[in-house]
């Protein structure tokens, strides 16, 4: 009987094992080929990727995760050399860092009125937002058209940061958080005579710490690799932010696509690492849609 | 009226200013961004013209639902969530089994399937060219068995190769809210089980899954809506008009943006919503019924 566990729970870690490099290929082949030179990826990925250059092709596609010869030149090439790259990269911090602090900011206020005040009317507002944020992007695509159109911040960041902000999915994970604090300590700090903006700021904010932070990952992430957005709403090629431009870089220049790309996950690697617990925590805590 | 009553009212009207207070900022924006323009659009869908702004009620909705382009997109997005939908549900909730037992190195298993979160999109895409293109690594793969070399990108398989992606971009994420789902169950029910020789198969379905019933509702509807989102990586991947089972709504919304056809897509987002709404209603009720008796 114990032999048979024993092995079981062997047979599910090798399974873990197949899994776990499913996943991780294509992350670790972006960063190990991002220090190949132009000529090695050439000579690897030619058949597929027609490049203008010559030089020698291998016949057969050539899937390596270590470079013959490790080389920064692709990084030298897209952040030294054309400050192309550094701008978009700069264009997508500025779109996103408003996104999640305000998007956070505005959430924590509502969510503060959800958690403190209930009742038929605000549960059925809070599942009106619950239905807005399960709206695909094809439905909301239309409206935010025609309100950046009207308010005149078509091809401008505010087109993006705008609608954002006010998202409704950090109101949804918010609100479910702060359900959670006590209500006692609500009524004694009531007790003590404290006013709702010194509740909602000495009290709610301080316990849900940790919430706001799960929570501007899960955001930072979402709009950090978004693509339809600016897509439609930033027709300026120089406004874009990287993640739309990386797929711009045309089929000659794949070791620098590599190398761009893993420049361009070092803040969500960072954030994913130092927070993964608070990650992880933010996902779980989703859990159904109900309130 | 007694002071008592009076006063008692006077908290409700104060309840509601600072209520309002609080979440006025929110519902403005949502008001101005979501509420209002999307009224636009239901009036847009119903009119003949922006210039000229005739009522015609429904006759842009039958012009689209008889648009091929429009059918195709709509057939194709169907095909794609059917697929990519219970697929996710069913290996994200299997991983998550896998996880739950007492294997050496979870945490570290967890962190490898949540990295395809952060991984740019435009670099996915270019890994999956090298993988799948004609002359890419698992034709190459597949031709040491001797099979033929199959145009993944290029023919009816490529809604595979994109459901592939999907799941590996998306597993990881479920797996978490299964997780969790799954560490919520009540351990004296387990225990109870077990004492009754329950057999394992029967706890997974007779206990756990019904406690999971919120969960996997919300990895339902979670993954329908990134099943529409799914162009992102099909549009890199393909461009704007690409072969096979591939042309989604997302294409024909964008293509139409380009021809400034207002009331065509205005009734495919309205119709995009009604349909939305009844499958979460839909998908609501089934997990009320399911899960009624350990509800609370």
């Amino acid at each position: 009987m114990k032999k048979k566990r024993y092995f079981s729970r062997g047979a599910m870690f090798v399974l873990c094992l197949v899994f776990s490099v499913l996943f991780l290929l294509p992350t670790v082949l972006t960063f190990t080929n991002s220090f190949m030179s132009e000529s090695e990826i050439r000579s690897n990925y030619g058949m597929i990727f027609s490049s203008a250059g010559g030089g020698f092709v291998s016949e057969k596609v050539n899937l390596k995760f270590i470079p013959d010869k490790v080389t920064l030149s692709q990084y030298i090439s897209g952040l030294i050399k054309s400050p192309n790259y550094l701008l978009k990269y700069w264009n997508s911090i500025l779109l996103v860092l408003p996104i999640v602090i305000l998007q956070v900011a505005i959430a924590s206020v509502a969510a503060y009125s959800f958690t403190r005040w209930r009742g038929k009317i605000r549960d059925g507002v809070f599942f009106f937002y619950v239905i807005l944020m399960l709206m695909p992007y094809q439905v909301t695509l239309v409206p935010n058209f025609l309100v950046s159109q009207w308010l005149g911040i078509i091809n401008t960041p505010w087109s993006i940061i705008l609608p954002g902000m006010f998202a409704p999915f950090s109101v949804f994970l918010l609100t479910k958080f702060m359900r959670r604090i006590p209500y006692s300590l609500i009524e004694a700090a009531k007790v003590d005579g404290a006013n709702e903006w010194q509740v909602f700021t000495k009290i709610c904010l301080p316990e849900c710490r940790s919430a706001l932070y799960s929570i501007a990952i899960l955001v930072f992430i979402d709009y950090w690799n978004m693509v339809e957005q600016p897509l439609i709403l930033l027709k300026d090629a120089d406004s874009q932010p990287l993640s739309v431009f990386l797929s711009n870089i045309n089929s000659g220049e794949i070791g620098l696509a590599f190398a761009m790309a893993s420049v361009y996950m070092i803040p969500s690697l960072l954030l994913f690492l130092h927070g993964e617990e608070y990650l992880v925590e933010g996902i779980a805590n989703q859990g159904s849609v109900k309130g | 009226m007694t002071d008592r009553r009076k006063e008692q009212r006077n908290n409700k009207w104060r309840d509601l200013a600072a209520s309002l207070c609080f979440l006025s900022p929110s519902l403005l924006g949502v008001g101005v961004f979501f509420i209002v323009p999307f009224g636009v659009v239901v009036y847009y869908s119903m009119i003949d013209g922006v210039g000229t702004r005739n009522f015609v009620f429904l006759d842009n909705f039958t012009k689209l639902l008889s648009n091929s382009a429009f059918l195709m997109a709509a057939k194709n997005t169907l095909l794609f969530s059917a697929l990519a939908v219970p697929l996710a549900v069913v290996l994200s909730l299997a991983l998550a089994v896998l996880l739950e037992a007492r294997i050496p190195g979870k945490s570290t298993f967890r962190t490898f399937f949540l990295s395809p979160m952060m991984v740019p999109v435009a670099s996915v895409v270019l890994i999956w060219q090298v993988l799948f293109n004609y002359n890419g690594s698992v034709n190459e793969w597949i031709s040491l068995f001797g099979a033929d070399k199959i145009d993944w990108l290029q023919s009816d398989y490529n809604i595979y190769v994109v459901v592939l992606l999907f799941l590996w971009k998306n597993l990881g994420y479920f797996m978490i809210l299964f997780m969790a789902g799954l560490a919520n169950i009540p351990k004296e029910l387990l225990e109870v089980a077990d004492v009754e020789g329950a057999s394992e198969s029967y706890k997974f379905f007779a206990i756990k899954l019904r406690y999971l019933s919120p969960t996997v509702l919300f990895v339902t509807i979670l993954s329908l809506i990134n099943s529409f989102k799914v162009f992102r990586e099909v549009y890199l991947l393909t461009g704007d008009y690409p072969l096979g089972r591939l042309y989604m709504l997302q294409h024909f919304m964008n293509n139409t943006f380009r021809s400034f056809d207002y009331q065509k897509l205005s009734a495919a987002a309205v119709i995009m919503a009604v349909v939305m709404v009844v499958l979460i209603a839909l998908l609501f009720k089934i997990e009320d019924w399911f899960g009624k008796d350990v509800e609370g």
